[in-house]
């Protein structure tokens, strides 16, 4: 009989020696013009993921199947543990997560192959062979330091379980959705690099790192976004984002993706920025693997950080000097060799970008610092030291104020030259609104935090000027509601993407300044019977009773609440292995959360904190507008990718 | 001055702009927003002010976990073995709060030498330790690495509490 994990780690072996072939291979070919060379890469790209899956099949095999004989099911898995979680668990490690990036990776690299016909043939060779050695890297990581099919003998008769903070619905989505977001990265980080090897950004340059940046940015937003709410339901403080290293660690990324996204339009439109983008790309990845690497080493206490294995964190360090160093290097021979293309005004759509990539690019150097520095002063031998939320409130969100503010009025700008005057002509409208709305704001909530009420005023700002930016699209003055209606649906889909996008950024701006600047919170040993009014809800609490749940026992609260029913959050106990977690019972509505807490016995009552969060449901939803937003214009029949529009090359045009 | 070299001027000025705010803001805040971590002896030794938040760590002195009337203020003792400080609290605690095992508070040390905490962290597993709370025992040298946690009363720590 074959031994299906033994199988997984065969394969996973073939794996590395083929990404070895990839990276080396058709690098050599495509500089010697050695046609067979070159076309190796397809093949090695696609048989590289077939054997990467196969090893994640034979994964998930030996976790549902739950073979204590490998040693990482032993470590993470248990009979009992509901199929889910089974399932999941796989990436609920250190070597199961490395494989699920490795898989992500493999499956760009296939895609690139399998749909990157359009692409000159030297070109994706060189691509695909980028991609091949950032594999290179990713396996031998695995081959050699965090081996996932490692056996034990003899085969313990049960497993030490999975940490129940994991052992929930979020699992099966949020690291699927932010590797997949890391990785696409690696895409934009390969074309980069062989552009750079090239000496030449070709005309499917952009057309090409748009698509697979606007993907992975999106599926990083998901990621992000889910991650968030994750935390806030199940670690029981009704926070959202706590500034955590590890959260940051996905951040940085975020943001470099992000003006990354917006400088390849330019590349796109314009053929212009084009060293910057490709620096910016390098930045992108380079960021998504130092994210890697702190939340992988385990220099960092959470609840990511599995490995505490110095040498993994010390293969990671290495590899990430390579890559980025590398890749630095490279850039700063053939950079200044790029033709630099068209012209444009400071004040033009252009100049807005420039300017969102700017602050963009000065947020994420501040978090990076913020993140870094602790590690840094504690490696030289000063104080130990942990950088909060007050810093981050102090560096960072005073850089968001301009950039909401360039959010609004960037897209108004037509390219190349504009008139600031004219438009802000066009927004009076929108500032006297957002205007009259920041003086009742200031006038009701008279007292409330300042940093809320400025985030407000911003927030409506940009709503006001994309619902402008959109009419003014669809002629709605010309046209009336009939006729704009009519236009709406024959916008360019990229059009609607980016005004779904930017709205979805005014409306989690505006659910972290109600949240965080209005919440209520009551705190206090409830017995029997009490009763506690928040935020016009009135919770009478009726006890705990003990229920079990598959693999642990729950101490499950009752609340009355008027008007809304019951409410039973919970304290979970689980044996194996012994931790306790809270789920809090959450009422959500569009105007608000109630959030509902049980803790232990104390003296005559139970411990219970109740929270109301006003509009907090906002955030996720504006988080996701945001990657909606993303996929609408991926959707974009120009976007499409391998679309039979054989665009000439992108013309650029003087600026006279 | 050519159209190009104006636009390089224009960038490199915003960039220079943007990075002088980030840096000016960066470095108003990295001298007084740093939380310092700090184990119980060095608390006790260096008196941080009042209004220098901090994170000290070690672990809940057996028997010291006292609460209010109304049961929303918790007090307890952290110690490093040799020293212990006394740190109250409102607010819930943690599951994973227990005696004798690790834990760290973040908050103010208040003029009598007890810190006031505004969070209480113990989120991680029964086995496992934070990184700050290990460093602080083997500083104190009544513990090392992979020892057992003491169970019974903490040596050292009747003296050394200050009040």
């Amino acid at each position: 009989m074959i031994d299906i994990a033994e199988l997984g780690h065969f394969a996973l072996l073939l794996a590395f020696v083929v990404s070895i072939a990839q990276g080396t291979v058709p690098l050599v070919g495509a500089a010697r013009g050695h046609v067979p060379s070159i076309r190796l890469a397809d093949n090695a790209a696609v048989l590289q993921f077939v054997l990467v899956a196969i090893a994640m099949a034979a994964l998930v095999h030996a976790y549902v199947t739950s073979d204590f004989s490998v040693l990482n099911v032993f470590e993470n898995s248990h009979s009992k543990k509901p199929m889910l979680y089974k399932v999941t668990g796989v990436w609920g490690n250190h070597e199961g997560s490395l494989l699920l990036w490795a898989f992500m990776l493999t499956l760009f690299g296939a895609m690139v192959a399998l749909f990157g016909r359009n692409l000159p043939e030297t070109f994706r060779a060189r691509v695909l062979s980028v991609q091949g050695l950032v594999g290179v890297g990713f396996l031998a990581f695995m081959v050699f330091t965090s081996n996932p099919f490692t056996r034990i003998d003899p085969a313990p008769l049960e497993g030490n379980g999975l940490n129940p903070i994991l052992q929930d619905p979020g699992l099966a989505f949020h690291p699927p959705f932010l590797y997949a977001g890391y990785v696409g990265i690696s895409i934009a980080f390969s074309f980069a690099v062989a552009a750079l090897i090239e000496g030449r950004v070709p005309p499917s340059w952009a057309r090409w790192v748009r698509p697979w940046t606007l993907a992975a940015w999106a599926m990083l937003t998901i990621g992000i976004t889910g991650g968030s709410y994750w935390a806030y339901y199940e670690l029981g403080w009704g926070g959202f984002w706590f500034w955590d290293p590890v959260e940051n660690a996905s951040l940085m990324p975020w943001l470099a993706a992000t003006a990354l996204l917006h400088s390849a339009i330019v590349v796109e439109k314009r053929d212009t920025l084009k060293s910057w983008t490709i620096l910016l790309a390098i930045v992108a990845f380079s960021l998504s693997l130092l994210g890697t690497f702190l939340v992988r080493s385990g220099v960092l206490t959470s609840v990511h950080a599995f490995a505490n294995d110095p040498t993994r964190g010390f293969f990671i360090l290495v590899f990430l000097l390579a890559v980025t160093g590398g890749a630095l290097a490279l850039y700063a021979v053939r950079a200044p060799a790029l033709k630099p293309g068209g012209l444009f005004q400071t004040v033009s759509r252009e100049g807005a970008l420039v300017l969102n990539n700017l602050l963009l690019a000065t947020a994420t150097a501040t978090v990076l610092l913020g993140t870094l520095y602790p590690l840094i002063l504690d490696v030289v031998g000063g104080a130990k030291v942990s950088v909060g939320p007050p810093y981050y409130n102090s560096t960072f969100m005073p850089l968001m104020v301009p950039l909401l503010v360039a959010l609004g009025i960037g897209p108004l700008l037509p390219w190349k030259r504009g008139d600031l005057a004219g438009v802000l002509g066009r927004l009076k409208f929108v500032a006297a609104a957002t205007a009259l709305v920041a003086v009742l704001v200031f006038w009701l909530m008279a007292g409330g935090p300042l940093l809320s009420l400025i985030a407000f005023v911003f927030a409506f700002f940009l709503a006001g000027s994309v619902i402008v930016e959109v009419l003014e699209r669809v002629q709605y003055r010309r046209l009336g509601l009939a006729g704009a209606v009519r236009r709406l649906f024959t916008l360019p889909r990229g059009a609607i993407g980016m005004a779904l996008a930017h709205m979805g950024v005014a409306v989690s701006v505006f659910g972290i300044a109600a949240a965080t600047g209005f919440s209520e919170e009551h705190l206090g040993i409830m017995k029997v019977g009490d009763t506690v009014e928040i935020a016009g809800y009135e919770l009478t609490f009726r006890g705990v009773e003990t229920v079990p749940g598959p693999n642990y026992t729950a101490a499950r609260g009752r609340f009355e609440v008027a008007g809304v029913g019951i409410m039973s959050p919970e304290t979970r106990r689980f044996q194996t292995p012994p931790m306790e977690t809270t789920e809090a019972a959450i009422h959500p509505t569009v105007l608000g959360d109630l959030y509902v807490v049980v803790g232990e016995q104390t003296g005559p009552g139970h411990a219970v904190r109740i929270y109301w969060k006003p509009f907090v449901m906002w955030i996720w939803a504006g988080g996701l507008l945001m990657a909606a937003g993303g996929f609408f214009s991926l959707s974009d029949r120009r976007l499409r990718v391998g679309a039979p529009v054989r665009r000439a090359a992108a013309q650029p045009q003087a600026a006279e | 001055m050519t159209p190009r070299k104006r636009r390089r001027l224009m960038i490199g000025i915003a960039g220079l702009a943007c990075l002088g705010a980030a840096a000016a803001l960066v470095l108003s805040s990295l001298g007084d927003q740093l939380v310092f971590f700090l184990s119980p002896t060095e608390i006790v030794a260096k008196a941080p002010p009042p209004n220098q938040r901090i994170r000290i760590g070690g672990l809940v002195e057996q028997g010291s976990v006292t609460r209010s009337e109304d049961g929303t203020t918790v007090a307890f003792n952290i110690t490093d073995l040799n020293t212990s400080v006394h740190v109250t609290y409102r607010g819930i605690l943690p599951a994973l709060f227990r005696e004798g095992q690790g834990v760290v508070a973040e908050g103010h040390r208040q003029p009598d030498g007890s810190v006031q905490a505004a969070e209480v962290l113990a989120k991680h597993d029964e086995t496992y330790m934070p990184k700050e709370v290990v460093d602080a025992l083997k500083a104190s040298g009544r513990w090392k690495e992979g020892d057992p946690l003491p169970t019974g009363p903490h040596p050292g720590t009747e003296a050394g509490v200050t009040q």
